[in-house]
């Protein structure tokens, strides 16, 4: 089967530090993958090269057998990659309908039926269980709601490829195990590459697992692997987790 | 743009162009004359808040839409002999082409930058209108002839001089620009215009190319204050470089400011108000320009939403 | 005259301009720099700096250099003042945030233009130089004055360059400009940098407007072409950097001494805004910039 997602020398500086160092990383679809690794190991640049929210120094990105390398970001967005922010970036001011409209509308090629985007924002809505607040606006969403809101503006997109940066960040409890039969359920229809600290929530969902370290993969393997792996409980298990 | 049905603010914009209408038979002759030109130039504040209320783009620069219009229209006429509509026509392609330069070149820019740019482009169209005396008339500017004001359709012939012909063309131009704006903003690139002004990064992270949306903003805009511009030049029958000047890009921004950004109904309550409170204190002093200072002085520090935008925020949270 | 000399003049009065230039330019550079807000009504400072200078000048009889002294002294001074309850009273409130500030500045731009028509009136007068020393060159003789104008901004800009980079002041300033959160977290007042580097923006264009107005006349609408150009050099020199604002300065200065004694000035306008406004758009950086924050 070909990798739906590759990137091969991937690498970005800023300034001196190179963020991103010599990447070679390969997705296959269905997946869901989870990428951990300390502070500062390069994981969000990584994703937001991806993503094309910055450009790489070296390398290249393969989508889906295409070169997407010097793409622009809603370009990319427009093939299937979906990127959901780390920080919450919902659109406050308006109301939770428009937040997912905006995502709906776009993928609709028919420019008239008034009715599509209604059900297209609906369904998202009811997936990620934020239908009975369709007219509040988005920024008087609780934290744990906005950042269901962020995934269903990502699910409206109808992504082949999924990006979660810290999804579960700030979540209580009770909210995140809601959250990972969220991600089952998306995993369906979409591949997943999900950034994530929380590592219960990783080994639940991933099935495998790419291990960051200083701009490197230092590890990748199903979760099991991972967590018998003694180089990443140095660099990173054993050194940030409790 | 939201969920409420689409009556309600449709009914208010009727009755306000009803109103205008019936206004026209009740006005004493002065304020009449004044009516109609209000009318005309909220049509440039409504061109300028299409691209600063929605998209959250601040131009500097809107003079020289508005006197594209102006000069291609008032110059049709003039050098060229041109009927009204072919002018009007020629005065609209002008500012829509400008605009669609300025716009791919600005648009480069952003924030402040964007600001300065614009400004110092008009400053350039405002300089070739004095260097080219000979043909736009300088400073002095140029009267467009009364008897090639005329719109002759068919039969019939309309003295645009008249002011019952010009109060009516005005309210016309007034009342269609109006309904396209309300189209606009309640429609899917309108919602696509604001997710911009609020967020352009995580726009794009949606899908949409927000050059290419702004752009086609920035024509629009540009397109709308042309109008109003050739419209100018053919009712008021009078060019001038001063419409070019720095004040006319920056009073469409102090009639939106006044009205509400990103209001559809603003620019035209704005204008109205500015207009009669520079037409009431003219009584006192000839500076107007101090009133503008410290009225523009006062809504950013005190009443950055402006009427319509407070009324909204307060009790009309329909309002378009 | 021949070509040779006639070059020669050109300079001398493009130096001139570039002096001055260089003075107001520097006032909104700084402004910029370290607050990030475009003062539009800069302009207007340099025009109030005239204005006063002929005002303190008439009041006092005696010796046409006792005024010029005073007015040296005094209008900056002044202006400086009403720079700081501007500042106080308008930019402070709004936060410095940028596009509201710039608003802002255009207010206080049609404000202070009125009320010097409304005190002043539409007419132009002149202030009575210093001195009227005649230096003979072989081919004309030149201005003394003006020569001394060069002078003393030269004088002026070299201070300005030790206070900040030499003194603590001007270390104050840079850290404010550099980071204004970390700067407060450091115990440093940006409030009151913020304050003073408005007022000695405006003083800045003040004074150079003191040095010039003895051979250009005071003027309600003086000020018009000291922004514009003040903002070109600005630009060119790169938003907020010092060193390329002088340089740009002299540039500008000189280029426009020479191009207007051989093109029409509103060519040269033309030409000159066109180019600045195409530096912003393809290198936002300036000519000299190197890439801000």
């Amino acid at each position: 089967m070909m990798p739906l997602l590759t990137t091969k020398g991937l690498s970005r500086n800023f300034g001196g530090l190179r963020a991103v160092d010599n990447v070679d990383f390969a997705l296959m679809p269905g997946e869901i993958r989870a990428v951990i690794g300390p502070n500062g190991a390069g994981k969000t640049t990584f994703v937001s090269l991806v993503s094309g929210r910055i450009q790489p120094s070296q390398g290249m990105i393969v989508f889906d057998g295409a070169d997407i390398t010097s793409l622009p970001a809603y370009a990319r967005v427009r093939l299937g990659v979906a990127y959901t922010f780390q920080i919450t970036s919902v659109f406050a001011n308006l109301s939770v309908y428009d937040n997912v409209a905006l995502p709906v509308q776009r993928t609709l090629t028919d420019g008239r039926s008034k009715g599509a985007v209604r059900t297209g924002v609906m369904a998202a809505l009811e997936r990620t269980g934020l239908a009975d607040r369709t007219h509040m606006l988005a920024g008087q969403l609780s934290y744990g709601h906005q950042r269901l809101l962020e995934v269903a503006m990502g699910l409206a997109l109808k992504p082949r490829l999924l990006i979660l940066d810290e999804p579960t960040q700030g979540l209580a409890d009770s909210e995140i195990d809601n959250f990972i039969e969220l991600v089952r359920e998306i995993a369906k229809s979409a591949t997943v590459l999900l950034i994530e600290h929380n590592m219960p929530v990783v080994m639940q969902l991933a099935d495998r697992i790419t291990v960051f370290n200083a701009g490197r993969i230092l590890a990748e393997g199903a979760p099991e692997q991972i967590r018998a792996n003694t180089e990443v409980q140095d660099a990173y298990l054993g050194a940030t987790h409790d | 743009m939201k969920d409420a049905s689409p009556a309600k603010p449709y009914a208010l914009h009727l009755g306000v162009i009803i109103l205008l209408f019936a206004l026209s038979f009740v006005l004493p002759d002065y304020h009449h004359g004044l009516l109609a030109r209000i009318m005309v130039l909220a049509v440039f504040a409504m061109g300028y808040n299409m691209l600063f209320g929605y998209v959250g783009l601040l131009s500097l620069g809107h003079a020289m839409f508005f006197s594209a219009g102006l000069y291609g229209a008032g110059l049709a006429v003039i050098h060229l002999g041109w009927s009204v509509p072919a002018a009007f026509a020629a005065g609209i392609l002008c500012g829509a082409l400008l605009a669609l330069v300025i716009g791919v070149l600005a648009l480069r820019t952003s924030g402040v930058a964007f600001m300065i740019v614009t400004m110092m482009f008009a400053q350039v169209f405002y300089l070739v209108i004095l260097y080219f005396a000979s043909w736009t008339g300088g400073d002095q500017g140029m009267v467009v002839p009364q008897p090639a004001r005329v719109l002759v359709l068919g039969s019939t012939s309309l003295d645009l001089t008249s002011p019952t012909v010009r109060y009516t063309s005005a309210l016309a131009l007034f009342s269609i620009v109006l309904l396209i704006t309300l189209a606009i903003v309640r429609s899917r690139y309108g919602r696509v215009l604001v997710a911009i002004r609020e967020n352009e990064e995580r726009t794009k992270m949606l899908g949409y190319d927000t050059f290419s949306n702004k752009l086609v903003a920035v024509v629009v805009s540009g397109t709308i204050c042309a109008t109003s511009g050739a419209a100018y030049a053919l009712l008021f029958g009078y060019v001038g470089s001063s419409f070019a000047s720095v004040q006319y890009s920056i009073l469409p921004l102090l009639w939106v400011l006044l009205g509400g950004a990103a209001t559809t109904l603003g620019p035209l309550i704005g204008t109205l108000f500015m207009y009669y409170v520079v037409d009431i204190t003219s009584g006192f002093t000839s500076a107007y320009l101090l009133i503008v200072g410290i009225a523009l002085i006062l809504l950013v520090l005190f009443f950055p939403k402006g009427i319509l935008g407070s009324i909204r925020q307060r009790w009309l949270g329909w309002l378009p | 005259m021949a070509f040779g000399p006639h070059l020669l003049l050109a300079a001398l009065e493009g130096l001139v301009t570039s002096a001055v230039l260089a003075l107001t330019a520097l006032g909104l550079s700084l402004v910029f720099g370290v607050m990030r807000v475009v003062n539009v009504a800069h302009g207007e400072f340099f025009m109030l700096g005239a204005v006063l200078a002929w005002a303190i000048s008439t009041a006092i009889s005696g010796h046409p250099a006792l005024g010029f002294l005073a007015a040296l002294v005094l209008a900056p001074l002044i202006v400086g003042a009403i720079a700081l309850v501007a500042e106080r009273l308008v930019l402070r409130r709004l936060n410095y945030n940028p596009e509201a500030t710039i608003v802002a500045t255009i207010g206080m731009l049609y404000i202070i233009q009125q009320l010097a028509l409304t005190f002043y009136g539409p007419g132009a007068r002149p202030v009575e130089p210093p001195f009227s020393y005649r230096i003979l060159l072989p081919w004309f003789g030149y201005s003394g004055y003006k020569l001394s104008i060069i002078a003393a901004s030269a004088f002026l800009l070299l201070a300005t360059w030790f206070v900040l980079t030499r003194t603590k002041i001007g270390l104050i300033m840079r850290a404010t400009q550099y980071d204004s959160e970390t700067a407060q977290a450091f115990g440093i007042p940006v409030d009151r940098v913020y304050a003073g580097v408005f007022a000695l923006g405006a003083m800045l264009a003040a004074v150079a407007a003191v040095l010039i107005v003895p051979i250009s006349q005071a003027h309600y609408l003086m000020g018009q072409d000291p922004l514009l150009l003040s903002f070109i050099v600005v630009i060119i020199g790169g938003l907020g950097s010092l060193r390329g604002t002088l340089v740009a300065a002299v540039l500008i200065g000189l280029s426009d001494g020479i191009i207007s004694v051989f093109f029409s000035p509103t060519l040269a306008k033309i030409i000159a805004t066109l180019l600045v406004a195409m530096v912003l758009v393809f290198r936002p950086q300036g000519l000299f910039g190197t890439a801000s924050r």
